[in-house]
């Protein structure tokens, strides 16, 4: 078994604590995992992409070769396009469709999504809006999270455990309402 | 034992730690930051007092740390590729010394320039010094390196390098760490000549550094780090380094390769093993991430055989990171890769944060500089930089760290007026304090902007060295005090602040203007801080 992950956003958008909590779930399974990251200059608002690697053997690359993606995750929707050339022929391409604005040439909107209706698999979500009617803006990324996770060959149990520790020394509220935005998410994705 | 979940830099940092470490020193710089970040937040490393605080630049933390060493204790210092340059007398002449206390010299390299202003291949340092190296294919190495790599420097008194490249440095994967050994006690070096590099003492210690080679070469050839693995296929052999052993066995996941394979991961090059692969196959693919440094050395200029492939004649990229897709297109395997990306994507290049305060600091300098035109204002390293990009378009320079004043002043000296330099705060006390005072030795008519955001910026808000004290350097270094402009960068004040830089710009002399304001992230996070304490 494997799964393969790129993570995809704006530097500042926080797609590192989406690795980290599938990482901790992983881990407490017992799978191999790696995950490269970028730190640095495009942390500064620049395109940003983790690629995150799971399986029940041990892993050579760092990187996800070429057109053996099982997913692209993202919380923002045209980084998620620059990542197809990753995504496998089987893969699903999970994100957000609340734009991040920050580049004077960026694409039109009907554009961007007709690029994105050309995808055969994919979950679009309006995880600004679903977090910040949980009573949590910041927590988008758990609903695209819990978009992913049925895609994701990890039981739902687990990760909702690894959120519960991952948070846990912010206490209760915070979990809570993580867990709520990660269960609305994964509503979506399973209703759609 | 269960694992640690470790970026590779974390794992030299822990590996260290684990190694009996007293010291670790530094200057932030991607992709090498995280090592002594790790050990200043490591609960370890407070129980053990190791040294851990920033260094003003590579070459003081290179030097910090061979004090420590000839004081006995085992000293780490870490820097990015190019801070090797910065701290490259001290490094090449510690090899002549040799070392007392185990001493690392951690190097991370950063092919592809994610966040540098060249890729230079630091293996052709420690080859330059004659030191051996280690490099890592994964995070687990990285920790064992950095485990044993004391000892290893003991046993044979010399310094030792460890490099990574970024992909390592910045990937995490679970470590299986070792029993932690004790640090060294004190035991300063009580022999004159050992230390000393008088002609006469150095001719000594230069030649018993030439001795060492063939042990650290049959240390090489010995270690568990590099293995020959036979294959059946002898049309073509493969010697692969580093990460980029890994990205040739990611094209074999579930099979054999069927060629034989040499995974280097220890240096100098064990040439036993070299020798076995180019006699026992057609031809030889040298596959590495950075310089083909081990390419040219097994090819020779003379390329006599034409039977080493790899960066030099083009069956891998001549430059630039690799990737599991380049290295199975180098061995004639097939890929499989989605679809293309759409033209409407287009490329989003870092940006200057939203509430950053050199934002306005660019605002007012470009105000102030409108009249006299473009092609006047020299810059340094930092996010600042980003002043290049539109819609700024402030800078016209950008090469090494402190070079912004000692440019400008070239400029000035060849004409140029007036001639502006723009630094940050950390980067000026890090090399722009002996440039500024090139300047104030000779009156040279030039405009020194010093951006104090009180903090490492780009790296990640590591704290400054110039931290309150900018002010009295600049005084102290003679800058007269009627030219030091403290002006605070916001929208509000740009035209004051453009005033100011004017009649600074006019000055036939060294003035230095200070825009103060903290960086929006540092500011940020201290917030945060504060409300989650409440």
């Amino acid at each position: 078994m494997k799964i393969d992950i790129i993570l995809a956003g704006v530097g500042g958008q926080g797609i590192l604590s989406i690795a980290n909590i599938v990482g901790y779930a992983a881990i407490k399974k017992g799978l191999y995992m790696k995950q490269a990251e970028v730190h640095g200059m495009s942390q500064r608002g620049g395109d940003v992409q983790s690629h995150f690697r799971l399986a029940d053997y041990e892993i050579a690359s760092d990187l996800i070769p070429m057109g053996q993606a099982d997913l692209i995750i993202s919380v923002e929707p045209m980084e998620s396009l620059r990542y197809l050339p990753w995504l496998g022929p089987e893969g699903w391409l999970i994100t957000n469709d609340q734009r991040f604005v920050n580049i004077p040439n960026y694409p039109d909107e009907a554009l961007l999504k007709a690029e994105l209706d050309k995808l055969p698999r994919k979950v679009v979500i309006n995880a600004d809006q679903i977090a910040k009617d949980l009573g949590s803006a910041r927590s988008a990324n758990m609903v695209i999270l819990g978009a992913a996770s049925p895609f994701i060959k990890i039981v739902f149990e687990s990760i909702e455990n690894a959120v519960r520790d991952v948070f846990g020394r912010k206490g209760e509220d915070v979990v809570n309402v993580n867990l709520a935005c990660l269960r609305a998410g994964r509503e979506y994705s399973e209703k759609r | 034992m269960s694992k640690t979940l470790l970026l590779g830099v974390e794992a030299i940092a822990q590996g260290a730690l684990d190694g009996g470490l007293s010291g670790v020193y530094a200057y932030p710089g991607t992709p090498s930051t995280e090592i002594t970040e790790f050990i200043q937040q490591s609960k370890q490393a407070v129980e053990g007092n190791v040294h851990r605080i920033w260094a003003g630049n590579e070459k003081t933390a290179m030097e910090s740390a061979i004090g420590m060493s000839y004081a006995g204790k085992r000293a780490m210092v870490c820097m990015k590729h190019v801070g090797l340059n910065v701290a490259a007398d001290p490094f090449m002449n510690s090899s002549i010394t040799g070392a007392h206390g185990g001493l690392v010299v951690v190097v991370a390299d950063d092919p592809s320039m994610h966040s540098s202003q060249d890729e230079q291949d630091s293996r052709y340092y420690s080859k330059f010094a004659l030191i051996p190296t280690f490099e890592p294919s994964n995070q687990q190495e990285a920790y064992d390196m950095a485990y044993e790599a004391f000892e290893f420097s003991e046993k044979y008194k010399t310094p030792v390098l460890i490099r990574v490249t970024t992909r390592l440095a910045h990937s995490r994967a679970g470590v299986e760490r070792k029993t932690a050994k004790p640090q060294n006690a004190l035991n300063p070096n009580t022999d004159p000549k050992k230390f000393i590099l008088l002609p006469a003492n150095a001719r000594n210690h230069y030649r018993a550094l030439l001795a060492k080679q063939k042990d650290f070469e049959n240390e090489a050839f010995n270690s568990k780090y590099n293995k020959f693995v036979d294959g059946t296929d002898k049309k073509v052999g493969i010697i692969a380094s580093g990460i980029a052993y890994n990205y040739v066995m990611e094209n074999y996941v579930g099979t054999k390769c069927p060629h034989p394979i040499l995974k280097i991961s220890q240096y100098p090059l064990p040439s036993a093993l070299i020798a076995k692969m180019v006699d026992e196959c057609e031809s030889v693919i040298v596959i590495e991430e950075g310089y083909p440094f081990i390419e040219e050395q097994v090819r020779g200029i003379l390329n006599r055989t034409g039977n080493i492939k790899g960066r030099m004649d083009g069956t891998l990229p001549r430059d630039g990171e690799l990737n599991p897709n380049l290295v199975a297109r180098a061995l004639g395997l097939k890929e499989q890769i989605g679809s293309p990306v759409p033209s409407i994507v287009v490329p989003r290049p870092p940006a200057l944060c939203n509430g950053c305060p050199h934002v306005d600091s660019y605002l007012a300098l470009n105000q102030a500089m409108e009249k006299y035109g473009p092609g006047k204002v020299f810059a340094d390293i930092g996010c600042y930089t980003l002043g290049a990009l539109p819609p700024y378009n402030a800078i016209y320079s950008t090469v090494d760290m402190g070079a912004s004043i000692t440019m400008a002043k070239g400029a000035a000296d060849a004409g140029l007026l007036p001639a502006v330099a723009v630094i940050g705060d950390s980067t000026f006390t890090h090399s722009g304090m002996t440039s500024l005072l090139d300047a104030i030795y000779e009156h040279t008519p030039i405009t020194v902007l010093i951006l104090d955001n009180s903090t490492t910026g780009m790296t990640g808000g590591q704290d400054s060295h110039a931290l309150g004290v900018l002010g009295n350097i600049c005084k102290g270094l003679g800058v007269e005090e009627e030219h030091i402009r403290i002006i605070k960068p916001l929208k509000a004040n740009q035209d004051e602040n453009a005033r100011i830089i004017t009649e600074e710009l006019e000055y036939q002399g060294v003035s230095v203007i200070i825009p103060t304001r903290e960086c929006i992230q540092t500011l940020n996070r201290r917030m945060k801080a504060k409300a989650a304490k409440k």
